[in-house]
């Protein structure tokens, strides 16, 4: 079991008056893919969120890398090497693929300041990026804006990627070319929390997995325990993995 | 029974409600109490004040819209009166004409601004009555032939109520003073007579299901319109009966002061005295515009001769006497309104209930 | 490293003609037509030549003086009721420099003249962006998110700074008169057109210009544009925008305090409350142009200003409500103006 990068210890967050996150323990290896699982509404992007600073967690402690972040500003923690790629995506839909790149690419101030090599390798993954890099990025298909936010979070190396349904409401064809991705950013020693609701996407990509339910983290384990207790699937998620195909 | 007329919208806080029974008997009998054309003048101006800001504070507190064109609505209720009376000669039936006149105006334009502004975002509207108010307020000067222009318009009202009309002989010995029975006399409780009438009435809209709808739109009107209710029907219409009080509001200015300029209820310093003495009294009270009106315009004279006599104090120093003068009424002004809205946002009738509230939750633990 | 390797020329300019056939030019549109319709109406083409060269710099003073109020609310969703207060103060401490450069100024020289000029319009922008850095530190950063608040503040902030004025430079109003070289029109035919305007042509257009540039080829522009659209992804992507903020927030108020020279200059005058007044000039415009947008300020600024002088000529006494009507008609057709910002 490899060394912690995320930890998070009884967080709880409030939103105005209701009361989201009821005290959530969670611990994301590093250099693997921990999925969060779970209903919808269960507060697995709110735990997100709080994580990236977007809320404030009113108890509890979140550490990075051995340090407390669980007061700090949102710039302070995407500078300590956090990718955060919501579920709305957050594309800049009136700027260029290229303009949102380099607004990703925090060390350049113009786009030849860009790593080549990394520009090249995210063209790999998701042509689209190349074909329309002059485009502004509203114009592109859902698809491709998914792609365009995944690469934004990589286009720099980060320590931990923090990822929100990336593949709601994407066509198979696309959601295997993710998967892909997804694979060799794993290889590329990156930590990856990821958010899914589809549960046939999540066994293929994660090692670690969390399910969470009303605010709270309810099982964590390995991926590969989960995928074969179908009963604890349809206990925890509501589902057996034959029906979710 | 005092309840049932104040519409159950009690003071909540004893210290208000002594508070507030002093000041109203204290403008109820003012004339006795404090006999001289000054002071008289300065009840009559807080009766006045009492009154718009109560209806200022019908959208601001309650309905939580900022208006820019509320002093619009006041002086179409004074050049009301002052154009009818002018053009028709002092009788009660050109008073009532011009009542008339300005309210259905004010009507007219209210439901114009609502229905179209009211459907925008906050801020547009605030712009958009500002624009709308400066505008009004370059057109009365300008349409010199109707309103008098620059130097507005002098005018006379009928017997009863102007000063040499004389109630009884011989001055009445008050215990602080001799009190002239006359036609001012006579206007002062009319003056108290309708503010008390508005008052009252607007206590009643705000206590009932049509003001507890607006205030769930002040809240959050995303939701409200989601339960059904179509908040620009229940925006225009607190738009339309602010308007209208105002305008009542300003037909009495006209009555007390037998004149009526651009100056004296258009201009945007009278907006900024409503906005202060809303911010002060507590907005989304209505007891508030009663304490914050006396506070105000009781400070606003004593200050300037404040402001005079500190200036006099620090003669030779090269800035102070400038910032001190009392002409600069207006920079200590924006000072406290803006310390106002940071520190003091529920404002003196806010703060007193506060307390009250938590003297009751410690002494019921 | 050169990464023209990755685009291809012709990727480049398919994006960019198709960029071009999706720019939406009709609000654009609109200037020459209010400028085509206003021909008939004044009946002599030189007068006309001659008010729309005054719309037209009217117009671009306005837009500098918008711009900035513009942006600040799209960043940041702060309306500043008290923008006014740096116009105003751009406008006195160019009375002042002028009273000290005067020989310049009163000089038969265009460049000395200038020598007077362009320190009055810098101390102005300086000393304007200074206050904007008092006023966002003390009067709107307390308010963030809080509408109602910031329209109650920022106009209480504004009365503060007019009765400041009026202890520093005096109540009443002060001639701010043009430098020598700068009086005066060109005659073209029957046409008089004053040399001032083309001036303040210049500047507006120069203004207009940087911004363009700032906006679209500098990282601190790209950031502003993203920020407007979405500003917590900004600041997920490890930005502090708060500080992008102001200096957005001081920018705009030395553009405030530019225009205020500029502004006064235009009328010979000026008056502690002009600010107040041009104020509602302002937000006309932006109200008209979408707020936060830059193009959209362009558009409304020479709209107005070509509306005001037209009417001005035709029917003096309705000039500020056809401003409005104008107003009106533009939200009846675009609600929220003419180029609204996406994703709000």
């Amino acid at each position: 079991m490899s060394d912690a990068l995320l930890t998070l210890e009884g967080v709880h967050t409030h939103i105005g008056a209701y009361h989201i996150l009821h005290g959530v323990d969670l611990t994301v290896p590093a250099n693997q893919l921990t999925m969060l699982l779970g209903r919808n509404g269960a507060g697995k992007t709110t735990t997100l969120r709080t994580v990236m600073g977007l809320w404030h967690a009113s108890q509890g402690r979140i550490t990075l890398a051995g340090q407390d972040i669980t007061a700090r500003a949102t710039p302070d923690i995407a500078q300590s090497g956090v990718a955060y790629v919501p579920e709305s995506m957050g594309i800049f839909s009136d700027l260029s693929v290229k303009e949102n790149m380099l607004l990703a690419a925090r060390g350049a101030r113009t786009i030849d300041d860009v790593d080549t090599k990394r520009l090249e390798w995210i063209f790999d993954m998701f042509p689209a990026m190349k074909k329309f890099w002059l485009h502004p990025a509203g114009k592109l298909s859902g698809g491709q804006k998914q792609m365009l936010a995944v690469s934004r979070a990589i286009v720099e190396p980060r320590q931990l990627l923090l990822i929100d349904e990336p593949s709601k409401g994407l066509a198979p064809a696309i959601i295997q070319n993710m998967i892909a991705a997804f694979r060799e950013l794993k290889a590329a020693q990156t930590t990856i929390l990821l958010v899914e609701q589809n549960f046939n996407f999540a066994r293929q990509l994660g090692d670690t997995v969390a399910v969470m339910d009303d605010g709270r983290v309810v099982h964590s384990g390995a991926m590969a325990e989960l995928a074969e207790d179908s009963a604890l699937q349809a206990r925890l998620l509501g589902l057996s993995l034959g029906a979710h195909q | 029974m005092l309840s049932r007329l104040l519409s159950h919208d009690l003071p909540r806080s004893r210290w208000l409600a002594i508070l507030l029974v002093l000041l109203v008997l204290g403008l109820a009998f003012a004339p006795f109490l404090f006999p001289g054309v000054k002071a008289l003048n300065v009840a009559a101006k807080v009766l006045i004040f009492i009154a718009l800001v109560v209806s200022f504070d019908l959208l601001l507190g309650y309905t939580g819209i900022v208006s820019f064109a509320h002093t619009m609505f006041f002086g179409i209720g004074a050049y009301g009166i002052a154009i009818s009376a002018n053009a028709m000669g002092p009788t009660w039936w050109a008073l009532l004409v011009g009542a008339i006149g300005a309210l259905l105006l004010s009507l007219l334009l209210s439901l114009l601004i609502g229905l179209f502004s009211l459907r925008v975002r906050a801020i547009f509207f605030a712009m958009i009555t500002l624009a709308v108010a400066s505008a009004f307020l370059t057109l009365a000067s300008q349409l010199s032939d109707i309103t008098g222009g620059e130097d507005g318009l002098t005018f006379r009202l009928p017997e009863l109520l102007s000063p040499g009309f004389a109630l009884m002989e011989d001055d009445f010995e008050g215990p602080f003073g001799p009190v002239t029975l006359n036609g001012r006399f006579i206007t002062y409780y009319l003056l108290f007579a309708s503010v008390v009438a508005m008052f009252l009435v607007m206590l009643r809209i705000v206590n009932s299901p049509f003001g507890r709808v607006l205030q769930a739109i002040r809240e959050n009107d995303f939701r409200a319109e989601a339960l059904g209710y179509r908040v620009v029907v229940y925006r225009t219409l607190s738009n339309v009966i602010a308007a209208s009080f105002a305008t009542l509001a300003g037909c009495l200015l006209a009555l007390w002061l037998r004149y009526n300029g651009p100056d004296t209820s258009l201009s945007f310093e009278i907006m900024l005295d409503i906005l202060l003495i809303v911010v002060i009294g507590g907005m989304g009270t209505l007891y508030g515009a009663i304490i914050g009106s006396v506070v105000f315009l009781v400070a606003q004279s004593y200050l300037q001769d404040l402001l005079r006599w500190l200036g006099g104090l620090f003669e030779g120093l090269p800035l102070l006497p400038a910032l001190l003068t009392p002409d600069r009424w207006l920079l200590w002004l924006g000072l406290l309104f803006v310390l106002s809205v940071y520190h003091f946002p529920t404002g003196v009738v806010g703060k007193l209930r506060e307390r009250a509230l938590a003297k009751a939750t410690k002494e019921s633990t | 490293m050169n990464t023209s390797v990755i685009t291809t020329p012709a990727t480049g300019s398919v994006a960019r003609w198709q960029a071009l056939k999706d720019f939406d030019w009709k609000p654009v549109a609109l200037v020459p037509l209010l400028a085509a319709l206003a021909l008939p109406a004044v009946g002599s083409g030189s007068t006309w030549l001659t008010l729309t060269v005054a719309g037209l710099a009217m117009g671009l003073i306005v837009f500098i003086i918008a711009s900035g109020l513009t942006l600040v609310f799209g960043l940041m969703d702060v309306l500043n009721f008290g923008h006014g207060v740096f116009i105003a103060l751009g406008a006195f401490v160019a009375v002042s420099v002028f009273g000290g450069l005067n020989a310049y100024a009163i000089a038969d020289s265009f460049w000395l003249n200038l020598a007077a000029l362009v320190p009055a319009m810098l101390a102005a922008m300086v000393v304007a962006g200074a206050v904007g850095l008092v006023f966002e530190r003390f009067i709107v950063r307390p308010v963030y998110g809080q509408h109602l608040k910031q329209i109650l503040i920022t106009m209480g902030g504004m009365i503060i700074g007019e009765e400041l004025i009026k202890v520093i430079w005096g109540p009443g109003q002060l001639a701010l008169p043009l430098p020598e070289t700068l009086r005066g029109s060109f005659i073209i035919g029957d046409a008089s057109i004053e040399k001032y305007r083309l001036l303040a042509m210049g500047v507006g257009l120069a203004v207009f210009a940087a911004m363009v540039w700032t906006l679209n080829r500098t990282k601190v522009g790209l950031l502003i544009r993203a920020g407007v659209q979405d500003r917590e992804m900004v600041e997920s992507l490890g930005y502090r925008i708060q500080r992008l903020f102001i200096g957005v927030f001081v920018a705009g108020s030395a553009l405030a305090g530019l225009g205020g020279v500029m502004w006064g200059l235009y009328q010979q005058t000026v008056l502690p409350q002009m600010g107040a007044q041009v104020n509602v000039l302002i937000f006309i415009v932006i109200i008209i142009g979408g707020l936060g947008s830059t193009l959209g300020a362009l558009v409304g600024a020479l709209l107005v200003g070509l509306m005001a002088n037209y009417t001005g000529f035709l029917m003096p006494k309705v000039a500020l409500f056809s401003n409005i009507a104008l107003m009106v008609a533009i939200l009846l057709w675009r609600p929220q103006g003419v180029y609204p910002v996406a994703n709000r």
